[in-house]
């Protein structure tokens, strides 16, 4: 087994003190080192906000790309090299707003890969504007009146576009969360694991305490995460109690699993391009 | 054109012309392969409506037994299979051209210049070989024993093509041919159009722009494709979802422009070389991960095959138009590297060489082409990829890898580029201003100055390249000099020839890169010119804008912009206007006036 502290980055995270992300990234340090993997071999995605600060802050190699864009870079690097351990980070609005639309497909597409999205229910890095999931009528900066819509429920969202491991922590159930993010890295294909990791600054209505409140653990209730409309059902659980745990996980071939190239095995990067035989294909065009 | 009349040369033009989804293009086609396989040189040039049924198609096919540098400027033979297609192209027919039409679609009124030929090609599809589909090829056996085509060419060709669907549809093909050609025996041959077998014995390849590219990516190293379809470009994708699963690539069909640019970043980033191609709109979708690729110098192969814009514009037309896009989209002191395909032949090697600069210099190469050239079809020699051999990127030596910093500064100003899971460091790729280290530097702001330094230290070491790859025809140091970019090269060089052989003096300078200029070959050739035209597919004159940076000249602009590509006789009549200005002697030449 790896130390976690292999995987301590050189910089000092620049996040608030008391930010949910800081459980979320020693959870995740504590996952590696346990699954032994070398950090060369890990890759870590991102796109733009506090949380997608995160690839600076582990010793690993990085990709801190634009808002939104982090999953079709993940799939990008994945399909280049199968034998990296690829997970992606960011938070409510990278994922689940400009980048829903990768979110999607990216679930349907089932790469063996694990976005691990920080979600605080509030635009933090931008101080402070309501994001895809922050609840309805919460007053922010840019909901002076109360938010109008109705938040997106990525658990819901996922399972319906295909996500075969779908999970949900709390960074303050540190050992609970490390261990969805094990499970999320060994399941072979796309896993999420989306994070209740309060904004201290910004979100002054999901706080620890409010969650502290709330939260109950799926497995405390013997719940079956190979049972699909249960877990749909779990999804909308929400109030005075709000499940974190494992909703969903089945095996599926991955991409990789069906495409014929690399089924065979080695990464492509591993792979010499060589000269490919140009006579052959010239043939279909004399 | 009217030199055919008088040359010794065959040099002909044909257009068949009908309802779009009728077997317009096809029949175009296996005229293409036919006449290249039987010894011709082809170049040929389409139109189709963006509806899928319905609309105007047209299929024009040039055939000589010499090199071709344009699709011609009129047309020697009309095959017209309803009148819209008569009507619309009767008027471009050289004086004793000759029209094949449907008689049963339409009757044509006899015309003054044209040489008409009635043949019912539906009926005798339908009555003499029962399917009424195949009356295209029964218009093919008509076109072979007129103008002396070997029939047997055309028979191979079916055979190779419709193998697959069974005997009885070749069967049903050639006699289709052959019911054409007896057909026509019965009438007396009024036209002197005749072709016989050609004069190559060697074999060349019939290949659109779009197929010669995806054919150089793969000579590259290139085994990623991503991409979202897109017209015109999207047989490139088609293209190597067919070929690079066979030698260990793959492509991938995204959600969109955006995320088929990641997967190009995210895959190259991992050390795989990739490439995305698409059209305006989704290159417009595309430009903040451009500047993404800069800043985290990541190499990058991204083809715009252009369409006319702005918006949807008209989707399956030609233009020039995306000049600035390549060049100056998005945000930021953002050099990027922009490359312009000048023709079939061209379109393979430079596909090399756009993967070799993204490599070595580690930064996205725009490839820009055109529907005009991505949809031609070409007789091309076989492709030797060893004229141009590969680059790969810089990785770091063991030495570097102790004290690893990703954007070191170098003499060059290129920086060793650590591969995750091949090379035992870490780093992080970003878009945020950053160190040597990769760390984020963003109030660091004299590092920010010599990270932009660094940037456009690779892009101006480009110049030398761009200096190397520029051709020039005609006169070295003519009176009259003309500039151009991307598919126009081979119009232009037509028209330079016309117009030497007219006693003008005048000559062509064409760069592949345009971005940044070869301006040390610019500044050579525009010794001494009194007049400087510039030919554009686009209305403002993009590239002429660009030059008019650089040089204090009164750059004459020409400038086409009706989804058409310029024909060579509309160069020559500008050469031909311009002249009359210099040789006036009275005044100076001012673009203005022109």
């Amino acid at each position: 087994m790896a130390e976690v502290k292999e995987f301590a980055g050189k910089i000092k995270p620049d996040w608030c003190p008391g930010c949910g992300d800081y459980g979320v990234l020693n959870a995740l340090q504590r996952a590696l080192a346990d699954l032994d993997i070398a950090p060369h071999n890990v890759l870590v995605v991102s796109g733009i906000g506090c949380s997608s600060n995160l690839p600076g802050f582990i010793n690993a190699y990085g990709f801190h790309g634009l808002h939104g864009r982090s999953l079709p870079v993940a799939a990008g690097a994945r399909l280049a090299n199968h034998g990296l351990t690829v997970l992606v980070t960011g938070g409510d609005g990278d994922g689940y707003g400009i980048g829903v639309g990768h979110f999607v497909h990216t679930c349907r597409r089932n790469i063996n890969m694990t976005y691990i999205v920080m979600d605080n229910q509030i635009y933090g890095l931008t101080t402070g504007q309501a994001s895809p999931t922050t609840e309805k009528d919460i007053r922010t900066k840019s909901t002076p009146e109360g938010t109008i819509e109705i938040p997106l429920n990525p658990i819901a969202l996922a399972l319906t576009c295909g996500a075969t491991y779908v999970a949900r922590g709390f960074s303050g159930e540190n050992l609970q969360l490390a261990n969805l993010l094990k499970g999320a890295i060994e399941h072979k294909g796309f896993s999420l694991v989306d994070v209740f990791s309060p904004c201290v600054t910004y979100n002054k209505h999901n706080t620890y305490p409010w969650f502290r409140e709330r939260v109950y653990k799926l497995e405390d209730e013997r719940h079956d995460p190979s049972d699909f409309r249960l877990a749909m059902e779990k999804a909308f659980e929400w109030g005075a109690r709000i499940p974190i745990g494992l909703f969903y996980k089945v095996e599926r071939p991955t991409y990789e699993d069906e495409d014929p190239t690399l089924r065979s095995g080695i990464p492509l990067v591993k792979q010499p391009a060589g000269r490919a035989n140009l006579a052959e294909i010239m043939q279909d065009f004399m | 054109m009217a030199k055919n009349s008088t040359s010794k040369h065959v040099d002909y033009v044909f257009r068949i012309g009908g309802e779009g989804g009728e077997g317009v293009i096809s029949t175009g086609e296996l005229l293409t392969l036919t006449l290249a396989r039987a010894g011709y040189e082809i170049y040929t040039f389409r139109t189709y409506p963006a509806e899928i049924k319905g609309g105007h198609a047209n299929y024009q096919v040039r055939a000589s037994d010499r090199l071709l540098l344009s699709q011609g400027t009129n047309v020697d033979v009309l095959v017209a299979f309803n009148e819209e297609a008569y009507q619309k192209h009767v008027g471009d027919l050289r004086k004793g051209g000759v029209v094949i039409y449907d008689s049963d679609s339409f009757t044509a009124a006899s015309h003054d210049s044209a040489i008409l030929y009635s043949v019912p090609l539906a009926s005798l599809a339908t009555e003499k070989v029962g399917v009424k589909l195949t009356k295209n090829i029964v218009a093919l056996g008509v076109v072979a024993h007129l103008f002396e085509i070997p029939l047997e060419a055309f028979a191979d060709l079916l055979r190779d093509r419709f193998r697959h669907k069974g005997e009885m549809v070749v069967q049903k093909n050639l006699q289709a041919l052959q019911v054409g050609a007896d057909y026509i025996k019965q009438q007396t041959k009024r036209d002197a159009i005749r072709l016989g077998p050609g004069p190559r014995q060697t074999k060349e390849l019939v290949l659109s722009g779009n197929e010669s590219f995806a054919l150089g990516a793969i000579a590259a190293g290139c085994r990623i494709y991503a991409g979202y379809p897109i017209t015109p470009a999207t047989d490139i994708m088609e293209f190597l979802a067919k070929e690079l699963p066979k030698i260990g690539g793959y492509v991938v069909q995204t959600e969109d422009e955006i995320a088929a640019v990641g997967v190009v970043l995210g895959a190259s980033y991992a050390g795989k070389k990739a490439m995305t191609a698409t059209s305006g709109p989704g290159f417009s979708l595309m430009t903040e991960m451009i500047g993404l690729a800069v800043t985290a110098e990541i190499p990058a192969v991204i083809v715009d095959v252009q369409r006319v814009g702005p918006s949807t514009g008209m989707p399956t037309k030609t233009e020039q138009g995306d000049l600035y896009l390549a060049c100056y989209g998005g945000h930021g002191n953002c050099p990027r590297i922009v490359l312009a395909l000048s023709s079939v032949e061209d379109a393979f090697y430079s596909a090399i060489r756009a993967f070799n600069i993204a490599e070595q210099f580690q930064m996205p190469v725009i490839v820009l082409s055109d529907q005009y050239l991505g949809h031609r079809k070409a007789t091309v020699p076989v492709p030797d990829p060893s004229k141009v051999p590969v680059i790969n990127r810089r990785t770091p030596t063991p030495e570097e890898l102790k004290q690893y910093k990703r954007y070191s500064f170098t003499s060059t100003h290129i920086s060793p580029m650590a591969i995750p899971g091949v090379h035992e460091v870490g780093y992080v790729a970003t878009g945020l201003e950053h160190d040597e280290i990769g760390y984020p530097a963003a109030s660091n702001h004299l590092n920010h100055l010599a990270m932009t330094r660094k940037r456009y230290g690779k892009f101006h070491q480009v110049e030398a390249i761009a200096n190397e790859l520029t051709r020039q025809y005609g006169e070295e140091h003519p009176e009259i000099a003309i500039i151009g970019w991307g598919s126009t090269e081979g119009v232009i060089r037509e028209a330079v020839q016309l117009a030497l052989e007219a006693g003008y003096s005048v000559g062509a300078l064409h760069p592949k890169i345009v971005y940044p200029q070869p301006l040390a070959r610019l500044r050579a050739f525009l010794e001494g010119a009194k007049a400087v035209i510039i030919p554009e597919v686009n209305f403002t004159g993009q590239f002429a804008t660009l030059l008019r940076k650089r040089f204090a000249v009164d750059f004459i602009q020409l400038n086409k912009c009706i989804g058409l590509p310029f024909t060579p006789q509309e160069i020559v009549d500008k050469i031909e206007e311009v002249a009359r200005h210099v040789n006036s002697r009275r005044r100076e030449v001012h673009a203005a006036k022109l």
